[in-house]
């Protein structure tokens, strides 16, 4: 890892400074990714974004940007919640599509259902208007790559 | 015939706003496999430390892949959402390749399309990821509401 990456990682574990670290990565600047809320959790949102757009008949957000929204925010995700570890590599990403995703604002929260010593399981909800009503649900392992 | 079902496929890809900002573009279509082509930019980088492009681009990639194959299967065409995708992510692109999707419908049910397909290397034709996608038939030809 380089010095700078490692200084935005402290950062954001001293200071809860997180845009840095998701603006560190060109493909989340790209889709739009922002952190939307931080409870306990952080929940990220993918702006309504006309260059996302996949289906210019509905119009709909492209599946894969949805997919890789998801997938990013699961990165995201670990690195802002588990100690020490640097980006995690992506292993596998499977994605279950529920409702077309409309050009909205997009919510994504993750779910670490288990995180060994060198794989996570995480789990991926999307959703628009009601999170009750998700757009889709993903699922994906990361390897765990030690600072 | 499969120059016809290239020109299709392009018109497909090429009107899908994403896929115009990423810059892909179709090699090859005919009835049952599409192969696309994803250059590498900055812009898809998913680790800024080395420069290993973001899986969701590879994601992208193959939906996009997959979705034009299954619609191309169709002698009409037929736009055919999808249900479901699994990336399998073998092992990291080298930074700076372009990335080469090619996708194959294995089945055509009365409901279903079931496709597959692999992300390679340009250069050496390395297998860097592997794709399993089904899609929903839903009537949908091009130009119909």
């Amino acid at each position: 890892m380089t010095e700078a990456m490692r200084k935005i990682l402290q950062q954001c574990r001293d200071n809860g400074d997180f845009d840095a670290v998701i603006n560190a990565v060109p493909y989340a600047g790209l889709l739009g990714i922002k952190l939307h809320a931080m409870d306990l959790q952080p929940t990220f949102i993918l702006p309504a974004n006309k260059d996302n757009i996949g289906n210019p008949m509905l119009p709909a957000i492209h599946g894969g940007v949805i997919a890789g929204c998801m997938e990013t925010s699961a990165a995201l995700h670990l690195l802002m919640t588990m100690e020490s570890i640097a980006l995690p590599k992506i292993i596998d990403f499977s994605i279950d599509y529920l409702r077309a995703g409309r050009l909205q604002d997009t919510f994504v929260s993750c779910q670490v259902w288990r995180q060994g010593s060198r794989v996570a399981n995480v789990a991926i909800n999307a959703w628009q208007t009601d999170p009750g009503e998700p757009i889709a649900t993903a699922r994906a392992h990361f390897l765990l790559v030690q600072e | 015939m499969s120059d016809q079902l290239t020109q299709r496929a392009t018109r497909f890809v090429s009107v899908l706003p994403h896929c115009r900002v990423l810059n892909m573009t179709v090699e090859y279509a005919d009835g049952e496999k599409v192969i696309l082509k994803l250059p590498y930019s900055e812009a898809i980088i998913g680790n800024p430390d080395n420069g290993i492009v973001a899986g969701g681009s590879l994601t992208t990639l193959m939906d996009t892949a997959c979705g034009t194959a299954a619609f191309n299967c169709f002698e009409d065409g037929e736009v055919c959402p999808t249900l479901d995708l699994r990336m399998d992510y073998h092992r990291a692109a080298k930074p700076g390749e372009n990335l080469i999707g090619e996708a194959r419908v294995v089945k055509r049910a009365n409901s279903l399309v079931f496709t597959q397909g692999e992300v390679r290397q340009e250069s050496d034709n390395v297998v860097v990821a592997t794709c399993t996608a089904n899609f929903m038939r839903i009537g949908l030809r091009l130009g119909s509401k």
